[in-house]
C-alpha cells in the first residue's frame, strides 16, 4: 500500500492535468483553482479539484463537499530487530538522510527524517531491518455534490515535515479521464515540484507586486523544468502603476501570456474572507475566469 | 550583560497561511528594532531584499543533497535500479535497446540505486542547489538565501541560514535575531521554529487564515515555542478577528495588534521600501506598536532565562 503510493507518481489516464500554483502565498491560487473547478463542473465537464496544498489545504472550505472516504498516507520507515544486529553501521552509512545514527551500541531511528527509500534494509548485511508504516497525513475523497464536482484533498498532519509524500497520494488518487485541477502550494521546491510534475498546463496566479513577480520568476523556473505550457492570472491589478507595468514587462520577457486580469476589489476580498466563492456570490467575476474554462476544454478536446 | 554572555534570542515570523504580511512586518521590525540581525528563512520566495535593499558582502553556493547521473556507456539494461526506485524516477525507454534514465526532478538522491547497481554506472553528484548570502542592511547584517527554482532541500538550507544569522549575532555582539519565516507547517518551517525563542504569527481573518492559523500554533505547541498573534487586514472580515481573538484567548495566546487593511503596505512595496518608511498611515502605525510589544516579548523570555539560570546556578 505504501509502496503503491510511492509509485503512482506517472501519468494514468487521457485527461488534462491543469495545475494551479504562484510562487508567492496569498496571490488567490485556491480562488482560482475552485473557481475554475466549479465553472468546468456546471459546464458537465467531468472535473476533479484536488488539494496539493497539504500543509494548509484550503479548498474544502469553499467547496464545501461530502466526504466519502477518508485513508491515511503511510510511509515506511525502519524498524531494527536488535536480536539480529550485528550494529556494523551499514545502514547508518548508506541513509543519505541522517535518519540512522550509529551509537556505540545500537543503531538509533529517527522516522521524521526517513524518506522511505528502503536502502537500509535492502542492504543490511544481517537482514536485520524490516519496514514498517507510519502515518504521515490523510487523503479525503468526495464531491461537492450539488454540481458533481470531484474533491479529492491531502492533509498533512501536524509535526510531520514531508510534504512530497502525500502530495504523490493525492495524484495518485487521480485516476479518472476528464479534467483534474491541481491546487499547488506556495513555493518554488519539492512540493511545487511535485504538484507541477506531468502537468499539460500549468496557471500561475500572481499580483503585480515586486513580491507577487519575484516570486512568480521562480515559479516559471519550476514550469521550465518539470511541466508544459503556461499561462498567467494576474489578480489585483490597478493598486500601483508601476506594479502593473512591470508585470506587463516581465510576462513579455517571460513569454508567458496573461489570460485574465482581475482587478483588486474588497468586494472579492471579503467574499473569500468569509469563505465564499466569488467566481458564485461576485458579480462579472465568472467572467473574468471564462478564458480559462474555454483554454481547459481545448486541451481537453485535443 | 553582553550578548556573548546573554543567549541569542531568535523572533521568527510565520503564518499558516501565505501572503498574510509576514515579509512586509519583519522590514518595519528590522528598521525599528535596528541594528540587530536579520535572516530571511522563507528560501524558496525570498522577498525580504526587495525592502531592506542589502549590499552582499558576502555569497556562498550552498549544496544540500545530490542527484543520481547514470554512465549510460557502462549501464548494462538490468533493471535492478528502475525495479527498486521508490520515486519513480528511473524510466526505461519504451523501445528495448533504448536507454535507461534518471528523471532528476523526481529523484530524492537516496543513492540505492548507485548502491545496487551491478555495473558502477550510477554515481552520486552532489547538487548545487541555491546560494546563501550575508548582507549589510538598515536594520543590521541580514543573512539570507535563494533555492534555485525546483531546488529540493530547503529544510537544510533553512537550518544553514538561521546557523549563520546566529553566528554573525555573536560576531558583531547583538543579541537578538529577527527571522523571516515561510508559509505551510512542513519541513522548512519545522526547520524554521524549532528552538526559537518566540513566534509571532501573522494571520488575516479570513476563513482560511483561520484554519491555518491552527495548524501553525498546534504545531509550534509540539515544538514547545511560545507564540503571540498579529491579525492583518483585520477591517476585511471583522467576524474573522472576532474569531482569532477568541481562539487566542482559549489557547492562552497573546494578540498583540491589529493591522487594518490599508493601501500604503503595496505602495512601499513598490517603492521598495519598509512600510514605516512610507508615511504614516494606519499599517505604519500598528506596525510600531508591533515592534514595541514584540520587542519586550523577547526581553522578558530573557528576562525569565536569566532567573532560571541564576537560581540553577
Amino acid at each position: 500500500m505504501c509502496s503503491d503510493a510511492l509509485t503512482t507518481s506517472r501519468r494514468m489516464s487521457d485527461g488534462v492535468r491543469v495545475a494551479i500554483a504562484s510562487g508567492k502565498g496569498g496571490t488567490g491560487k485556491t480562488t482560482v483553482a475552485t473557481g475554475l473547478a466549479h465553472l468546468l463542473a456546471r459546464c458537465g465537464v467531468p472535473t476533479t479539484y484536488a488539494d496539493c496544498d497539504v500543509e494548509e489545504p484550503n479548498g474544502r472550505i469553499f467547496l464545501e463537499p461530502r466526504i466519502d472516504d477518508t485513508h491515511p498516507v503511510l510511509a515506511t520507515t525502519p524498524v531494527i530487530d536488535g536480536s539480529r544486529c550485528t550494529n556494523c553501521g551499514r545502514c547508518c552509512d548508506v541513509c543519505r538522510f541522517n535518519a540512522l545514527a550509529h551509537l556505540p551500541d545500537r543503531v538509533l531511528v529517527f522516522p521524521e527524517l526517513c524518506h522511505s527509500c528502503g536502502a537500509c534494509s535492502l542492504l543490511c548485511p544481517e537482514g536485520a531491518i524490516s519496514e514498517e508504516p507510519r502515518r504521515l497525513g490523510e487523503i479525503n475523497r468526495g464531491t461537492a455534490a450539488d454540481i458533481g464536482l470531484g474533491f479529492v484533498e491531502g492533509r498533512l498532519d501536524v509535526g510531520e515535515p514531508h510534504a512530497v509524500p502525500v502530495i504523490r497520494a493525492v495524484r495518485g488518487e487521480l485516476t479518472g479521464d476528464g479534467v483534474a485541477i491541481l491546487d499547488a502550494p506556495p513555493g518554488a521546491s519539492c512540493p511545487v515540484v511535485e504538484t507541477l510534475r506531468g502537468a499539460d498546463l500549468v496557471v500561475l496566479v500572481t499580483e503585480p507586486t515586486p513580491f507577487g513577480l519575484s516570486d512568480l520568476e521562480q515559479a516559471v523556473g519550476v514550469v521550465r523544468a518539470v511541466a508544459g505550457e503556461a499561462v498567467v492570472v494576474m489578480n489585483r491589478t490597478g493598486m500601483t502603476e508601476e506594479g502593473d507595468a512591470a508585470a506587463t514587462r516581465l510576462c513579455e520577457r517571460e513569454e508567458l501570456p496573461v489570460i485574465a486580469s482581475i482587478p483588486e476589489n474588497r468586494e472579492v476580498a471579503a467574499c473569500c474572507a468569509r469563505g465564499g466563492m466569488p467566481v458564485i456570490a461576485v458579480k462579472g467575476y465568472a467572467e473574468r475566469l471564462q478564458p480559462i474554462v474555454k483554454l481547459v476544454q481545448e486541451r481537453l478536446a485535443t | 550583560m553582553s550578548a556573548k554572555e546573554l543567549a541569542v534570542r531568535e523572533l521568527v515570523v510565520v503564518s499558516g497561511k501565505g501572503g498574510t504580511g509576514k515579509t512586509s512586518l519583519v522590514a518595519s521590525l528590522a528598521v525599528l528594532w535596528g541594528p540587530k540581525v536579520v535572516c530571511d528563512c522563507d528560501v524558496d520566495a525570498a522577498d525580504l531584499y526587495l525592502v531592506l535593499a542589502p549590499e552582499v558582502i558576502e555569497e556562498h553556493g550552498f549544496s544540500g543533497g545530490s542527484t543520481a547521473r547514470l554512465d549510460t556507456s557502462r549501464c548494462s539494461r538490468c533493471g535492478r535500479c528502475l525495479t527498486l526506485c521508490r520515486f519513480g524516477a528511473i524510466e526505461a525507454s519504451a523501445d528495448a535497446s533504448g536507454p535507461v534514465r534518471i528523471d532528476e526532478f523526481g529523484c530524492e538522491g537516496c543513492g540505492l540505486c548507485a548502491e545496487v547497481c551491478p555495473d558502477g554506472a550510477i554515481s552520486l553528484v552532489p547538487s548545487e542547489n541555491g546560494r546563501w548570502y550575508v548582507s549589510n542592511t538598515r536594520g543590521g547584517p541580514m543573512v539570507h538565501a535563494r533555492l534555485g527554482p525546483a531546488e529540493e532541500n530547503s529544510g537544510k538550507l533553512v537550518t544553514l541560514v538561521r546557523r549563520e544569522a546566529r553566528r554573525v549575532a555573536e560576531e558583531h555582539d547583538v543579541n537578538t535575531v529577527l527571522v523571516d519565516g515561510s508559509p505551510g507547517i512542513g519541513c522548512p518551517v519545522i526547520a524554521s521554529i524549532t528552538g526559537a525563542s518566540h513566534l509571532l504569527v501573522v494571520t488575516e481573518p479570513s476563513v482560511s487564515g483561520v484554519h491555518d492559523l491552527a495548524r501553525v500554533l498546534d504545531l509550534a505547541d509540539r515544538l514547545s515555542v511560545p507564540a503571540a498573534v498579529v491579525v492583518n487586514r483585520w477591517d476585511v472580515h471583522p467576524d474573522g478577528a472576532v474569531e482569532i481573538e477568541r481562539m487566542c484567548r482559549q489557547r492562552g495566546i497573546e494578540l498583540l495588534a491589529r493591522i487594518p487593511y490599508d493601501p500604503d503596505v503595496t505602495r512601499a512595496q513598490v517603492a521598495g521600501v519598509p512600510v514605516v518608511d512610507h508615511g504614516d498611515g494606519p499599517a505604519a502605525h500598528a506596525m510600531r506598536e508591533i515592534a514595541d510589544a514584540a520587542w519586550r516579548l523577547l526581553e522578558a523570555g530573557s528576562q525569565r532565562m536569566e532567573r532560571v539560570s541564576k537560581e540553577a546556578g
